[in-house]
């Protein structure tokens, strides 16, 4: 058989030089006159090994990684099309430890197939899910959705199946699926990966949404950041279209629904679900109060259906599996699976799709094999620029909405940021109100003066300046934020501010003090 | 610096980018998107055709563009560097790569070289958080910054 090179095109592999690697090894393979297919395939998510570039032969698939251009050749003269052995030699990329421990359900394909070949797609169990749906009742795809525990992967947490009741309830002329794929938070690229490795799985689970609840037209708004995912996900669109998967007739059959990616414009804040309505509107990315919810009046005021990319990408294998081989994963009210992604100073970084529950020291220890510059683990921001920062006190939290509530934190996107102990956590809680009132919408006074003043009063407290008095005030501030913001990032921006001042009061110390402690 | 095309000429160019997306389920953005392209940022000309075109004051479609990021008032460089700031790229001292760029180009963020070559601008989150620090350029991703990667990108903007 003529062997396969799976090279990945996902935008994390090739910031490490994946497209180089490619193109050395087309040239190679063309001065060797050696035939041989190149398939671009997303990222496993293993970003220590990537470039990460897999031969399947006769022995099956063999990982090589991470490949730099100067081992192209080398690869070659040991034979490395028929899976022989080599420095980068990595063997069956199943049994990886870092992959072989996962749980993929959302994430089955990715890294696997050609993304955009929808004939792979569907050898690999795609679209299963969606025929299922086109044979059943709205309200019973709601159903299914509602009984597997799905919950929104977007930060919120809200249930997945809840939200699309009340889309199907509300009788409209037009009603409108929408896809939040403005993945804005640092240390999350789930969203991304999906899109660039998986979007058929996306455009599926937009679809089932669709005949779930009676839209027949979808959005994905895609952040501007991201060029690679937007460019991905319109031929997917395209290539969906003209295979009859999307349009009049959805496979088929009596049901309408049909898509458009929207491109973001550079503003944190469109990632809150309102805001992001306005910006597909045309106009500014401002928080709009709630209610009413945009179930009940979203997108041009019409019932809509908006959930993020993780969320509906999760939705195929429910509907094709069932309510109860999802919902058997994971503990408490945080069922199926979730994709961690560990990132920052960290040596093993990646996506980790996994059941709910592991603990965050099994994650960053355990899986992430602690940090790259192999300093001592000092802090772990966990969900975003919103998130708490975790000392290592805390490493027994397990991965679930409410766990991490009751230790005034938040799971969010899933993101994991790993610090070492060259963190300054004063630095850290400062940024945190910097970020927020550099991002602000500007609607809520809490956030958008409360920002300014925070980065403010803690410059303050760096400089020595009646520290205690400004600790109180800070403190007082959050509370305000917290509670007098309409949304997620005034409202949550003390959570990182707050935690760091928590568990590291040490660095809050005034400037002599800190100076003599080093 | 870029020559700025004269105001007909980017009123005719604009109108034609409205053609394209008019159609739209609110085109605003997408027409905002299309006029970057082109110029390279929005003109305040393209402003006034926009409002016209699209029935809305001048100010709201002042507004939307100034709300956003991404939307440049005045040209940029021939080629934009983005350089992540954000909280993954920290923790692997993206303080310190920053620093090393700014002083090896001479320009601080929002800034443009003198000599036309590049423009650079913070950025948070390039979703390359497993490889930090980060960078964009023109487009292209660039992961593990290091002082070699830096150098390359340097010759690359003076090129």
């Amino acid at each position: 058989m003529i062997p396969r090179i799976f090279i990945p095109d996902d935008s994390g592999a090739v910031a490490l030089g994946a497209d180089k690697v490619a193109k050395a090894i087309e040239k190679e393979l063309k001065e060797r006159g050696i035939e041989a297919k190149i398939v671009r395939n997303g990222s496993r998510g293993a970003y220590f090994l990537e470039p990460m570039v897999e031969v399947a032969c006769d022995a099956g698939r063999v990982a090589y990684g991470p490949v730099k251009v100067s081992d192209v050749k080398g690869l070659f003269d040991s034979g490395f099309l028929k899976g022989s052995h080599h420095k980068r030699w990595l063997g069956d990329p199943a049994k990886i430890p870092f992959l072989a421990k996962q749980t993929r359900l959302t994430f089955a394909r990715c890294g696997i197939i050609d993304p955009l070949s929808l004939d792979a797609y569907e050898r690999h169990s795609g679209l299963k899910g969606l025929r299922k749906a086109i044979a059943m009742q709205p309200a019973d795809i709601v159903k299914q959705v509602t009984d597997s525990g799905l919950r929104g992967r977007g930060g919120a947490g809200f249930p997945t199946g809840i939200k699309w009741k009340t889309v199907l309830d509300t009788a409209a002329d037009q009603k409108y699926i929408v896809c939040n794929a403005d993945e804005g938070d640092s240390a999350t690229f789930a969203d991304r990966m999906i899109m660039e490795g998986d979007p058929f799985v996306l455009i599926e689970g937009m679809a089932i949404a669709g005949i779930a609840t009676g839209a027949t037209k979808g959005y994905i708004y895609i952040r501007s950041e991201y060029p690679h995912a937007v460019a991905k996900m319109n031929r997917a669109v395209e290539i969906a279209r003209k295979a009859g998967v999307l349009g009049v007739k959805v496979l088929g059959s009596a049901h309408a629904f049909d898509m458009e990616v929207r491109v973001g414009a550079g503003a944190y804040v469109c990632g809150e679900e309102t805001s992001l309505l306005n910006s597909l509107e045309g106009k500014r990315g401002v928080v709009r109060a709630k209610p009413p919810l945009p179930a009940i009046q979203g997108l041009f005021g019409k019932p809509t259906v908006i959930n993020n990319v993780i969320s509906l990408a999760s939705v195929p294998i429910v509907m094709d599996k069932g309510a109860e081989y999802y919902r058997d994963f994971g503990m408490g009210r945080s069922r199926g699976t979730i994709p961690i992604q560990i990132a920052g100073n960290v040596k093993h970084g990646g996506l980790f799709e996994t059941a709910f529950g592991l603990t965050l020291g099994e994650i960053v220890d355990d899986i992430g094999g602690g940090t790259a510059s192999g300093r001592p683990v000092k802090a772990v921001q966990v969900g975003g620029p919103l998130g708490a920062y975790f000392p290592r006190g805390l490493f027994d939290t397990p991965f679930d909405y409410e766990e991490f509530a009751k230790r005034d934190g938040l799971i969010g996107h899933a993101g994991i940021t790993v610090f070492d102990d060259s963190a300054d956590m004063l630095k850290m809680a400062r940024f945190a109100m910097e970020f927020c009132a550099v991002e602000s919408c500007g609607k809520c006074t809490p956030c958008r003066v409360g920002a300014v003043r925070g980065t403010e009063t803690i410059d303050r407290i760096a400089a020595g300046i009646e520290p205690e008095k400004n600790l109180t005030l800070v403190t007082d501030l959050c509370n305000t934020m917290k509670f007098g913001s309409l949304c997620a990032l005034g409202g949550f921006t003390p959570y990182p501010v707050m935690s760091a001042l928590t568990h590291f009061p040490e660095d809050f110390k005034p400037a002599p003090v800190r100076a003599a402690a080093e | 610096m870029a020559v700025q095309p004269a105001s007909t000429e980017i009123a005719t160019r604009t109108a034609s980018i409205i053609q394209e997306f008019k159609a739209l389920e609110g085109p605003l953005l997408p027409i905002l998107h299309g006029v970057q392209g082109e110029f390279g940022y929005v003109p305040q000309e393209a402003l006034r055709v926009i409002a016209d075109e699209l029935n809305l004051s001048r100010a709201e479609v002042h507004g939307v563009a100034s709300f956003y990021h991404d939307y440049r008032k005045e040209p940029g460089g021939r080629h934009v560097l983005k350089v992540c700031q954000a909280e993954a790229c920290q923790s692997m001292g993206s303080d310190a790569t920053t620093a090393r760029i700014k002083q090896l180009l001479g320009i601080d963020f929002h800034e443009t070289a003198k000599d036309g070559s590049v423009t650079l601008e913070p950025v948070y989150c390039l979703g390359l958080c497993a490889c930090s620090p980060s960078a964009m350029l023109d487009g292209e991703v660039i992961g593990r910054l290091d002082n070699e990667k830096i150098d390359e990108i340097v010759e690359a903007v003076r090129s």
